[in-house]
């Protein structure tokens, strides 16, 4: 029986890029930012990283395939390198493929990076289909993202016989947090505070998804430097070391869009990868020992119906959860600390390493009093790549000691 | 006996009220204020000839076993493809096998009648047992003009066979002349024609009693013979004309729908008979005459069996299902005549793929997805291992058909962000009736009609035109079942 990888990996230095509309920079420049504060934090020199993985989607309008747009920015000591991609989950992966490696004793120091250059795309949103391959052009629904999520509002408005009404409020309150956390933070690109009003009355994206409800599009890079306890330990001396609780990534396989039995009202995926997670950490209750999330809010609704795939809301009870200000900053379990993929941003293959760098600098206390959270031990976070009936959920636990 | 077995028609759902029209274009020249008279029935963004041609067959199918059918003749105008068999496309939309005979009837606006007469006399020699007869058109005037007014989008569907048909073929006269009153150069858009006083004086009075009387000569029969007279001829005043010149009397003339739909082109006649058959009574005689480079006349009598026979939606279903059109310009943009923009989005360049397109084409074009025989699950696309987490069988599956099937709508959204001729696009989740699950857009619907738990039919529709190759591309849409008003 596989032990998995708590307490296996601990992470030694982090970085983030400013993330936003970041037309003066490149994805190079992106990565280099990320990178150099990364390095820095983990106080080791360039030639000790022995390997690296390269997180990027977009590649036709972002850095072009394989790895060595990675090793050619970062001027990279002669590593090999990899790069890999899992549409929102890419960033997870490369912070996974890390960590499986150092775990896996093939090396020491490997540096996971995430970098996606948005704002080229000429698209607000996302471009269409490229991602979906040829198939897609012949058959199914003309879909964009937001349409694609937005349908999880109908379906679950069917399933729990909860008004739309009920629901367009709930994730009125979602967006209007995320942007009061993010208005707080630097790095975010959206650092606007918005009314309810302003959420509600926003352009109609699909319904019941208004401009509000969607998160935003926007350039950034994300890097982790891992290593082993024992290394980490010895050069970060008395100072408070976050380590790799679990990493679990489930993919579907076909039955939430094909098979009958799912409802379109919750995400499958995402169920089974927080189960596995919490096995893998060791977590029995998570609504009691979860500390903080960022969790995948592409759409106000996507968060909505994942407070109830990751255990933390009991099923059909998200609205009460939300409404009653239990994921608020200064809720029992706040989520989207640093803004959300809502605020903060959401350049693809960065996501998964940016939200792992807000838990990262809560659990080390490195955040301002007004948008820290308090007895931060454990956080968590959560991506997802795809369609709500075919997609990608990948779950990263990290925590302190 | 050899006859029609079987009837269906379609028309879109959209209806553009002429005044509409003149009041945009009427400036350009009031004399089309003469034509203003009720309203075209216009297709949708995503249908052309084609989807209605494949419209038409279903509904003639009436539950009839589509492998029974050994040919399909589609008749129009306006087939979207000169090379490429347009009838082949609309083979496996409808589902058919693949040893038939299909073949494309175009040019003159006669193309309809022809196919039909092809088909009749192709079953009466034995060459076949079967075969739909489909005809369709989705012509266009230019804006300003009579035909943008005059013209409607409309089609027929037949299904021709031997035995138990509910109108028998008793006979027909051709007549064929080069007349250019109407025509379209190889790559026009728009109709264009001669002068109407020499289309009414010299064309309909002399074609249309020259191929009635000769008919009537041929088979030594006088019009009053005859329930119903259908011919086509749009013009009001000229129809009376013809009437009382050939003594058609009023309760012999079937209505040509020039106020509900329009002249839809090849599919003229046909339509006005799918639409004679519904009132049909056994023994009554139908006179079926075509107008365009020539003229064709077929006489049918109806039998007993009409009135046992199962019927599709047919013409006046297709009518009762109506929306109005409620700009003029909506036109413009869904017969790409106004450029509008839409977006990146749209000019994504996602080209069709034409080795897949084969190893599809009964998923993309029949909607034909796999069950298990194991476990009795359906599910689209066809896969290789059942999508039944208990089953999980491998290479155990039968080809299932979906575009026959009706389902529900288990969610749904409009979309603004998606490219569209017509936002929001409106899109969502649908389960099959017996199973099976799929991704479908929603069509002739509004977003406010939607609901979770809305019953659903299928309907073969545009998917994509890439017009940098000029390919029209097809999927399946699915269509919220309304009551008929």
């Amino acid at each position: 029986m596989a032990s998995g990888i708590k307490d296996k990996v601990a992470i030694l230095g982090m970085g983030c890029s400013r993330f936003g509309e970041r037309w003066e920079s490149g994805a190079e420049d992106l990565m280099v930012e990320a990178f150099t504060e990364c390095l820095a934090d983990a106080g080791i020199e360039k030639k000790e990283i022995q390997a690296a993985y390269l997180g990027t989607h977009f590649d036709e309008v972002n850095v072009g395939k394989a790895s060595l747009p990675l090793s050619l920015a970062l001027k990279l000591p002669f590593v090999p390198a990899t790069r890999v991609e899992n549409f929102c989950a890419t960033a997870t992966e490369a912070l996974r493929a890390a960590s499986y490696a150092v775990a896996a004793g093939a090396y020491d120091i490997v540096l996971a990076l995430g970098v996606e250059k948005l704002k080229d795309t000429g698209y607000g949103g996302l471009p269409g289909g490229a991602g979906r391959g040829v198939n897609a052009r012949m058959e199914a629904a003309n879909m964009t993202a937001p349409g694609m999520f937005a349908q999880l509002a109908t379906a679950y408005s069917a399933k729990w016989g909860i008004s739309m009404e009920k629901i367009k409020d709930a994730i009125t309150h979602v967006s209007v947090k995320s942007h009061a956390n993010g208005a707080m933070n630097p790095k975010a690109h959206l650092r606007n505070v918005i009314t309810e009003e302003q959420a509600k009355k926003a352009p109609m994206i699909a319904y019941p998804l208004g401009l509000f409800d969607c998160c935003g599009v926007s350039d950034g890079s994300a890097a982790a430097i891992v290593t082993t306890p024992e290394i980490a330990r010895s050069l970060k001396r008395n100072q408070d070391i976050v380590f790799i609780k679990a990493i679990q990534v489930v993919c579907s396989s076909g039955e939430e869009e094909m098979f009958t039995k799912w409802d379109g009202s919750h995400f499958a995926t995402t169920r089974r990868a927080a189960t596995m997670a919490y096995n893998e950490a060791g977590i029995k209750d998570p609504r009691q020992e979860i500390s903080m999330m960022e969790v995948h809010d592409c759409f106000s609704i996507t968060e909505m119906v994942t407070m109830e795939d990751l255990h933390i809301s009991p099923k059909g009870g998200a609205y009460e959860d939300i409404m009653s200000g239990f994921f608020d900053l200064k809720g029992q379990v706040p989520c989207q600390v640093d803004g959300g993929l809502k605020c903060f941003g959401h350049p693809i293959g960065a996501s998964g390493l940016r939200m792992v760098y807000a838990m990262y600098e809560q659990l080390l206390d490195r955040v301002p009093e007004e948008r820290k959270v308090k007895n931060a031990r454990l956080g968590l976070t959560h991506n997802l790549g795809g369609f709500p009936w075919k997609n990608v959920a990948a779950i990263s636990i990290v925590g302190r000691g | 006996m050899t006859g029609i077995v079987s009837y269906g028609g379609y028309v879109p759902r959209y209806r553009l009220d002429r005044r509409k029209i003149f009041q945009a274009m009427g400036w350009m020249d009031p004399s089309t204020a003469s034509n203003m008279r009720g309203e075209k029935a216009v297709a949708n963004f995503d249908e052309d000839s084609i989807t209605m041609a494949v419209a038409a067959g279903i509904d003639s199918l009436c539950g009839m076993d589509r492998s029974k059918v050994d040919g399909l003749y589609f008749a129009s105008t306006t087939m979207p493809y000169k090379e490429r068999l347009n009838a082949g496309i609309c083979t496996a939309a409808l589902g058919l096998k693949d040893q038939v005979r299909a073949a494309d009837f175009g040019g003159g606006l006669k193309a309809g009648t022809t196919a039909l007469l092809a088909a009749l006399e192709s079953v009466a020699a034995g060459g076949a047992n079967t075969i739909m007869v489909c005809a369709s058109d989705s012509r266009m005037g230019r804006p300003a003009s009579g035909e943008e007014m005059i013209f409607g989008d409309a089609a027929a569907g037949f299904i021709v066979g031997n035995g138990e048909v509910i109108a028998e073929f008793k006979g027909s006269y051709s007549i064929t002349y080069d007349f250019g009153d109407h025509y379209r150069g190889a790559f026009a858009r728009f109709d264009r024609k001669w002068e109407d006083r020499w289309i009414r004086d010299l064309g309909y009075d002399h074609f249309l009693p020259e191929v009635i009387k000769g008919f009537l000569s041929k088979y030594g029969l006088k019009i009053q013979d005859f329930a119903k007279v259908i011919y086509d001829c749009h013009y009001g005043a000229e129809r009376k004309k013809l009437n009382k010149m050939l003594g058609i009397t009023a309760e012999m003339d079937q209505g040509n729908y020039q106020e509900q739909i329009g002249h839809c082109g090849a599919a003229q006649s046909l339509v006005m008979l799918a639409g004679a058959l519904e009132g049909a009574r056994p023994g009554d005689r139908l006179l079926v005459v075509s107008f365009g480079s020539g003229c064709d006349a077929l006489c049918f009598e109806v039998t007993e069996n009409i009135l046992n026979k199962k019927s599709g939606r047919g013409i006046s279903g297709s009518l009762a299902n109506r929306a109005e059109l409620d700009v003029y310009e909506k036109y413009l943009v869904w017969r790409d005549i106004l450029p509008a923009e839409m977006g990146l989005r749209s000019e994504e360049d996602l080209w069709t793929r034409w080795t897949a397109l084969w190893r599809k084409r009964k998923e993309v074009l029949g909607l034909w997805g796999s069950r298990c025989l194991k476990c009795g699950t359906p599910q689209l696309p066809a896969q290789k291992i059942c999508v039944n987490p208990e089953c999980g069988a491998v290479d155990q599956m039968e080809e299932y058909l979906f575009s026959d099937k009706k389902g529900q709508v288990v969610s749904f959204t409009g979309d603004m962000l998606a490219a569209s001729y017509n936002p929001p696009a409106i899109y969502g989740a649908v389960e099959f009736e017996g199973g099976g699950k799929y991704y479908f857009d929603f069509v002739d619907c509004t977003l406010a009609e939607m609901a979770t738990g809305l019953p659903v039919t299928f309907s073969f529709r545009r998917k994509y035109y890439d017009k940098k190759r000029d390919i029209s591309g097809y999927f399946w849409k699915a269509v919220p079942v309304k009551e008929d008003k």
